[in-house]
């Protein structure tokens, strides 16, 4: 069933494509070895010196820079996409010998009320706004609605929108209900690329989060993403290797390079390399870019900053001496 | 490289374990390493050089050690026995408990001394050797503690030889030394030449951890020194890992000495992936097995048999996997693969490579960078590799992988038993009937289900067929450090004399019965056409039985393997009713059994009546036993169950003794029989009629035909065809001395399952030592089937 593999140009949107039940019936994990792959990987690969410093680096360059809480003003919104364009102080980007590095964060993530504020702040600076959207996080808002508001954050000014599933679909293996559903969304980003969440830690099984991975993507997802980072269980290895394996395997048949962004969880430098580096193992290093990949974070800036400037002056730094996003 | 280009190109970059402190201690032992002999240092000189196989640094001088030094050796172990056998068994629990922290708290030196030693990457010796060994140590620990309530019918052995290999040095020290230690022997242990710095520095922690003096002692030298510890006459035990072909020497070499001797050996074990595999998982699950430790594994799933549907598939995703492989500095974090242990190994694997291709092979290797110096070799695919082909065959011990496909679950099974060993198996399906179906069929000590490479010191070890016999680990594993109290007699009266000829012969009355063999169930003319004559106690001729032959042998096997796996499958339920049902026979026919001894033996009728009642008696309890020998279902530490499976060891030879004719034969086809096999049995060669008179009580049994077989004939002659026979998986032989040593020398073809009496005589009578788990465990072998599980 291996497709020939498409030379499409590699920067080619995902488009969806006809539904094909055979792509998800087939799909087989088991989580035993899954998990053993994921615990030999962290052990397998290690990053020092200036080689960690430029994978921190990179690490900074794909955080979705996140804010998702209901007392959200916009002066807390511009705070943060401030410290997106600057997400490290530049003495010590000049002490790690990159002074002229053009650093910025992957993304700002909001809701939709705080599209406009985010940017207006970030004008100027090519880091794109990302919109939570289709009745964020449960997604149960009427269906007409989830699409009204999709338009509306793309017409605020939002490049990216992250949409969240029916889980439901996936719980009853509804895989046409979630392919119409996933595509409606879609159609109505228009040229704002898409991001599926899954909510991975609702949906009863690994092999579950493979075959609603598989099934989003044929629908035309550009990326696709863990969790909501609100629920009971977020995005773990286990679960990002599952769903990069569907993205490779969705690439050898289609030639479409998909994206993966894990979301709530991540918040150590040391467990983002591990991140990095599974991405490099598994899916190679054209997915080492903010076009294929992103961390969900919100905390996980502030320990990148402390490692870095441990890396610059050699003495483990503090948090109170990095400006707050 | 500076962050700039690094943050475009994200490679990875040195990531090297400091080795200084080793360094620092292989500095303090320059002028060379000594002996290990009764709590001492002992130094000869006649040195070696053990050198790091990624760079060719010599490390250390290593002393050869000859005879003084073994002597010396062993006399200190058997001077410290005294003592060590006799403490308590707490005692023995805290020594081994201290071993265990002692290793775990200098865990990381050493995974680092070994890695420079064997050229294996430190995250292996980090993350799997030592930590396993400190493991066994515990749980050994936990074997002395209970020795006394929970095998309180076994004893300690004495001296154990102990010769391990150079693959997993410091690991596989401790799966010999800690079960030996937890049952009251004293050790002495010989590392491989490549490979001896870790159990140098182990001997260390032995002063430091309080083991007595002489109850472990490390000699050094290559094949020589090994050698006069195995033929070292106060050593009444051997325990070694390695090479097929150096198994069979140690089986010689220790035929008719009554040592004890497990090996280890090698393997050429199955990957079986079906359709409905995790084939992402399969793929990791090869990175596992025949990728971990440079496929220095003597269990390394060097066989891929892949359905035939899916294999395009899984090797073109074996293939994008191992262009991910880095192979470097074995002291480096960040490496899948480090160096070869020696350029001699390197160059068996080109060779074998080399012949694989010229067999018809299709050899791929990734495109990565390998090191231009030191010992290494490249993940290697093997594909179209049918089973004719000498690497589909013959083990080769790095890191190649052959790749064969099969058609459907009985094709895979008759692929993956299509071979001379029997180690270890994996299995890749996500259906559980299919396979635990294929576990159950697979010839194999171990079979892990999704998974490879997976062990516990709770699950026993070890092989089938050319693969070696004995358990590492598990309750079976301490039974080979100890022995039944209560077991043979030292009176060499197994066999009882032939009786001579009266010279006065009265004719026989009656119409002539001259009993021919039974064979598949139905009677058979014996090949050669001749018969011998049957004396009774006064040397009056009362019959005459078939004289076999080795064709008669042949037919015999060839019967009891047709029968053997249709036996194997039945229930052990039914194989109890069998053997009740010929309980019931021979009740009915007991006064003419008991008339057969008094006219064979010249017993008395009260002593024959006595025999046929015990004879009714055993059959009962090899009956009870049939469906109460259970496995166990292991628990070990990581989400997952291990079946202990008891399974017959296929087909028997079973060679009588004369002492208690009926008793002894009853005592030793019922409990072969119990557990599955099918047996060729030659019965008392003094009173064979017995043997012969058992065909009809077979046939109106219900006894499957070619489940057991009878042969009469010259006893010797015919042991050492089932001896010599490579379908014959077991042989217990009950004869002389000289007979037990023949049998144990012979069975190296095969390297066949061996029980000999050295000529000693055995109390029938008793239950203790006519029946139960002795005998089970004896015609039984262990299958650890592992079961990951979650979902």
């Amino acid at each position: 069933m291996v497709a020939e593999i498409h030379r499409l140009d590699q920067q080619a949107r995902n488009s969806k494509m006809t539904f094909d039940p055979s792509w998800v019936d087939e799909i087989r994990i088991n989580l035993s070895a899954v998990e053993r792959r994921i615990a030999s990987h962290g052990a397998r690969r290690s990053v020092k010196k200036q080689w960690q410093i430029a994978w921190l680096l990179k690490a900074v360059s794909v955080i979705d820079l996140t804010t998702l809480s209901g007392d959200d003003t916009p002066g807390r919104v511009r705070r943060l996409c401030a410290k997106a364009r600057n997400p490290v102080r530049r003495d010590i980007l000049e002490s790690l010998g990159v002074p002229d590095m053009q650093l910025t964060t992957g993304a700002i993530c909001v809701y939709h009320d705080m599209v406009e504020v985010a940017v207006e702040a970030l004008r100027g600076s090519n880091i794109p706004v990302a919109a939570v959207s289709t009745g964020f996080p449960a997604g149960l808002s009427p269906f007409h609605l989830r699409l009204a508001e999709i338009k509306e954050s793309v017409a605020a000014g939002a490049q990216e929108i992250d949409i969240v599933i029916s889980r439901r679909h996936v719980l009853t293996a509804n895989w046409q209900a979630l392919y119409d559903e996933m595509c409606a969304f879609r159609e109505a980003c228009d040229d704002a690329h898409v991001k599926a969440i899954l909510a991975t830690g609702q949906l009863g099984s690994i092999t579950k989060v493979a075959k609603a991975s598989m099934v989003c993507m044929m629908a035309g997802a550009d990326f696709i993403k863990t969790s909501t980072g609100m629920d009971g269980v977020n995005a773990t290895l286990p679960v990002s290797l599952i769903m990069m394996r569907m993205i490779r395997e969705y690439h050898q048949r289609t030639g479409y390079m998909v994206g993966f962004k894990p979301a709530g969880g991540v918040s150590s430098a040391k467990l983002a390399l591990v991140y990095l580096m599974l991405i490099k193992e598994e899916l190679g290093n054209d997915w080492l870019d903010p076009k294929f990949f992103r961390f969900g974070a919100s905390s996980l800036l502030g320990d990148i900053e402390r490692q870095l400037e441990h890396q610059a002056t050699g003495r483990y730094s503090a948090a109170n001496r990095h400006p707050i996003g | 490289m500076s962050v700039s280009e690094i943050f475009e190109n994200m490679e990875y970059g040195p990531a090297p374990e400091d080795a200084a402190k080793v360094r620092d201690w292989l500095q303090t032992k320059k002028t060379g390493f000594g002996h290990f002999i009764g709590g001492k240092w002992v130094k000869n000189g006649d040195y070696f050089n053990s050198t790091n196989p990624a760079n060719g640094d010599v490390l250390a001088q290593i002393s050869t050690a000859g005879s003084t030094q073994v002597n010396a050796a062993v006399k200190a172990a058997n001077t410290a026995y005294a003592d060590w056998s006799k403490l308590a068994p707490h005692k023995r629990a805290r020594v081994l408990y201290a071993l265990a922290r002692l290793i775990q708290k200098n865990s990381r030196f050493i995974a680092v001394l070994e890695t420079l030693d064997n050229g294996k990457p430190i995250r292996e010796t980090r993350d799997a050797d030592i930590p396993l060994a400190a493991r066994h140590f515990y749980y050994h620990a936990g074997w002395a503690q209970l020795l006394k309530t929970e095998l309180s019918d076994q004893q300690s052995l004495g001296v154990v030889g102990q010769i391990i290999p150079w693959n997993f040095p410091f690991l596989m020290l401790s799966w010999k030394i800690a079960p030996a230690l937890a049952a009251g022997n004293c050790v002495v242990l010989k590392p491989a030449e490549y490979t001896s710095l870790s159990a140098l520095y182990f001997a260390e922690l032995c002063i430091e951890a309080g083991v007595p003096a002489g109850v472990v002692n490390i000699i050094t030298g290559k094949g020589e020194t090994g050698s006069l510890i195995v033929n070292h006459p106060d050593v009444v035990k051997i325990a070694f890992t390695g090479s097929t072909p150096v198994g069979r020497l140690l089986r010689e070499q220790t035929a008719g000495t009554g040592k004890k001797l497990t090996l280890e050996l090698g393997g050429k074990s199955p990957f079986i992936v079906f359709e409905d595999a995790d084939l992402d998982s399969a793929v990791e699950g090869l990175v596992d097995g025949i990728w971990f430790n440079q496929g220095e594994v003597c269990c390394a799933g060097s066989r891929l048999l892949v359905e035939e549907g899916i294999a395009d598939k899984l090797i073109a995703k074996i293939k994008l996997r191992l262009g991910k492989f880095r192979l470097g500095d074995p002291l480096d974090k960040a490496i899948d693969m480090g160096a070869v242990a020696d350029p001699v190994q390197l160059n068996r694997i080109k060779s074998m490579v080399a012949k694989g291709v010229a067999d018809g092979a299709t050899c791929w290797q990734p495109d990565i960078d390998i090191p231009a110096d030191g010992c290494f070799y490249p993940p290697t695919l093997l594909c179209d590799v049918e089973p004719s082909n000498f690497v589909a065959r013959e083990e080769i011990f790095g890191p190649v992988l052959t790749v064969t496909s099969f058609r459907n679950l009985a094709d895979a099974v008759v692929v993956a038993n299509n071979t001379r060993f029997g180690l270890a198996c994996s299995i890749w399906s996500e259906n559980i009937n299919r396979a635990l179906e294929v576990a159950t069929q697979i010839k194999a000590g171990i079979v892990w289900v999704n998974g490879a490479n997976m062990f516990d010191a709770a699950c026993g070890f070890g092989g089938y067929r050319e693969s070696g016999f004995g358990r590492e680990g598990g309750i079976e594993g301490m039974y080979a450090y100890l022995k039944p109290k209560l077991d043979w007699n030292k009176d060499a009266s197994a066999l009882i004399a032939a009786a001579k000829p009266a010279k006065e012969q009265q004719n026989q009355t009656g119409v002539d019965q001259t009993p021919k063999m039974f064979v598949g169930g139905k009677q058979a003319r014996p090949d050669g056409g001749g018969t011998l004559p049957v004396y009774d106690a006064q040397g009056q001729m009362i019959g005459r039985v078939g004289d076999g032959n080795r064709k008669d042998i042949r037919n015999a096997v060839e019967a009891a393997y047709k029968s053997s796996a249709g036996f194997a499958a039945r229930t052990a339920y039914n194989r109890a009713q069998i053997l009740y049902f010929m309980a019931e026979n021979l009740d009915a026919r007991a006064a003419e059994f008991a008339a057969r001894l008094q006219q064979s033996t010249g017993a008395t009728k009260a002593q024959a009546n006595r025999e046929v009642e015990l004879s009714i008696a055993r059959l009962f309890a090899n009956a009870a036993w049939a469906d109460k020998f259970d496995g166990l279902v292991h628990t070990p530490p990581s989400r997952n169950v291990a079946l202990a499976v008891n399974e017959p060891l296929g087909v028997m030879g079973i060679i009588c003794p004369d002492e208690m004719p009926l008793l002894s034969m009853v005592s030793l086809f019922a409990p072969v029989m119990a557990m599955g096999n099918c047996s060729v049995l030659i019965p008392s060669m003094r009173y064979p009629l017995l043997g012969t008179d058992l065909y009809s009580l077979l046939e109106s049994s219900d006894v499957p035909a070619g489940a057991i077989n009878i042969i009469t004939g010259e006893r010797e002659a015919l042991a050492k065809v089932l001896a010599e026979h490579d379908q014959i998986d077991g042989l217990w032989y009950f004869g002389s001395k000289q007979g037990s040593k023949d049998a144990e020398v012979l069975s190296i073809g095969n390297l066949k399952r061996t029980w000999v009496n050295n000529g000693n005589s055995r109390d029938w009578v008793s239950s203790v030592t006519g029946e139960g788990r002795q005998f089970l465990r004896e015609c039984t072998q262990v299958k650890n089937i592992w079961l990951p599980y979650g979902d």
